[in-house]
């Protein structure tokens, strides 16, 4: 819980050391005058301990030291192998209670996890808690996999596989590991993404030169073709609403980003910077669009409004690519390579810029995607 | 869809400069045990053998014709050097007709990985293009992009990211 609170950037965890009050009963109300000499804002108390039929039951109060009284307080049961799960949780509720958003710290990120020198990179999709803990393999066979992403409301991921040297976009259900093609296109398809009610995937099929974005309804199986250029139409993402779609394409020279309607009307660029943009995603609350900039030989990480003003860049090195939102709206993680013999490695970093981190994992690892907060 | 929430956005922005300082007093009464799974960790290595450059086989493809051109930055332009590359093949195909071959296009990993992709794949396609146009039927040639995921050369300067935008053309199938 503390290591959560503490990653966000929003919160300063006091080290035990400086406690006066020594909390004997978690259900008491605290000295609260203890806790505002060290200056603790806030303070959780709480305790853990195992129910006859072996689960654990997990209990927290949370006060506010200044006004001296409880702002929320709650109990769990859980199976003692999910204690970490329902840390995230109460994390969770802490975070809403002090920030007023919601949290985002019971979610996982699908990526994918590189091995192997660079020459010969072996590349497997895998999924782990967002803080890098309980990390596991889910595919594990030498097709080269790419791009993941969660379903907004199911336990599914669509991705890209040259499974049989023939790269397509599939659907693979966590739960039962079943898989299946998307689609029936005459060539690549690739860049996948849910829509926002998850009934649709949307992508690029490349044929010739060309790459063009189509949707597929996931129940009718009817495809939609949305772009028709000569040129490379790629990366495409739904605004939350579902009503319009920006993507990335280089149909005026160079990569820029397009907004267009949910049918393919009405496309207008809307990236005028310096440089290149692409990897375009439409944050989960709607007012601004997250992207990868290349410009002066950098790679940078930078959000901008759905209308192309106020770009901000949030991180800038030899490449950083492929930003993911947190489902709050408030954290972006991303990739970042060095240059050299190396791999990528995930990062997470604060819509204000401040507080980038680590994520930790195995090995190399690339393609974040962050889940909606589970169920 | 653009929510406005201005209390909450400038409280966040107060807050992600001002860390909210907290206390968190938990008593653990049960010892959890975390296990993390080991991810696999086995790489292909691919080689090429060395024998003898027999007329007519991947060999001599390879080493007497040339199997691979390159390309400009976030080009797919074939340049002079390559047309000649490119000529040859296509004499060499004629010569040996029961080839099929597969163009695997490329791109340098100083790009996004999904616009890579349709790089490589473009690349591919302008191969294939300036093969048929020197006799190469167009039912003996495939195409296939490997975006950046395959680079030949690592290193981290210009004339090393040059060898790695290129269009290989193998015989038979693709080799992944």
């Amino acid at each position: 819980m503390a290591a959560d609170l503490k990653r966000s950037g929003l919160f300063a965890p006091i080290d035990k050391g400086a406690f006066i009050e020594k909390i004997s009963n978690p259900d008491a109300a605290p000295r609260f005058e203890d806790w505002k000499i060290i200056n603790a804002q806030a303070l959780v108390t709480g305790r853990v301990t195992q129910e006859a039929d072996g689960r654990l039951k997990a209990e927290f109060r949370l006060w506010d030291s200044f006004a001296g009284q409880q702002l929320t307080g709650q109990q769990f049961f859980t199976q003692p192998e999910n204690w970490r799960r329902v840390a995230h949780i109460i994390a969770d509720a802490i975070y809403e209670q002090i920030t007023g958003e919601k949290g985002y710290f019971d979610t996982r990120i699908v990526y994918v996890a590189e091995s192997g020198p660079k020459t010969a990179r072996k590349r497997q999709l895998a999924i782990m808690d967002q803080d890098g803990a309980n990390a596991r393999a889910v595919t594990n066979n030498n097709d080269l996999v790419l791009t993941p992403r969660f379903s907004p409301n199911k336990q599914e991921i669509t991705y890209m596989s040259f499974e049989g040297n023939q790269p397509r976009v599939y659907l693979l259900q966590l739960e039962t590991g079943q898989r299946e093609v998307v689609g029936n296109f005459p060539g690549m398809t690739f860049a996948p993404r849910f829509s926002p009610d998850g009934q649709r995937v949307i992508m690029s099929l490349q044929q010739e030169g060309n790459a063009n974005i189509y949707t597929m309804d996931l129940r009718s199986r009817t495809t939609t073709r949305l772009t028709n250029t000569a040129a490379i139409d790629t990366s495409p993402s739904y605004s939350p609403d579902g009503s319009q779609v920006v993507f990335e394409s280089d149909r005026g020279g160079k990569q820029q980003l397009y907004v267009m309607s949910a049918n393919g009307g009405g496309q207008n660029r809307i990236s005028f910077g310096d440089g290149s943009y692409s990897t375009p995603v439409w944050s989960p609350r709607g007012d601004l669009i997250a992207f990868t900039k290349q410009s002066g030989g950098k790679f940078s990480i930078g959000v901008m409004k759905p209308d192309g003003s106020g770009e901000r860049i949030l991180t800038t090195g030899f490449h950083n690519e492929g930003p993911t939102w947190a489902p709050n709206g408030r954290v972006l993680m991303f990739f970042r390579q060095n240059a050299g013999a190396g791999g990528p490695q995930l990062y997470s970093i604060d819509l204000t810029g401040y507080n980038e981190q680590l994520v930790s994992t195995q090995g190399f690892a690339s393609d974040p995607a962050w889940s909606p907060l589970l169920e | 869809m653009s929510r406005i929430h201005t209390p909450a956005a400038s409280r966040m922005n107060t807050i992600a400069r001002n860390p909210v300082m907290i206390a968190l007093f938990m008593t653990l009464a049960i010892a959890g045990c975390a296990s993390k799974k080991n991810l696999p960790n086995n790489a292909n290595d691919l080689g090429l053998g060395a024998n003898a450059a027999t007329p007519g086989s991947q060999q001599d493809f390879t080493v007497n014709v040339g199997d691979r051109i390159f390309f400009d930055t976030d080009s797919s332009s074939i340049r002079a050097d390559a047309q000649s590359t490119l000529a040859r093949q296509a004499q060499w195909l004629a010569k040996y007709p029961n080839y099929q071959i597969t163009v695997e296009g490329h791109a340098d990993e100083r790009g996004t990985r999904e616009y890579n992709l349709a790089l490589g794949a473009r690349r591919a396609a302008a191969t294939k293009d300036f093969l048929a146009s020197q006799g190469v039927p167009g039912n003996r040639m495939r195409t296939i992009s490997f975006g950046k995921e395959k680079p030949v050369a690592v290193c981290d300067d210009i004339s090393c990211w040059s060898q790695n935008r290129r269009a290989v053309t193998v015989l038979g199938g693709a080799g992944m």
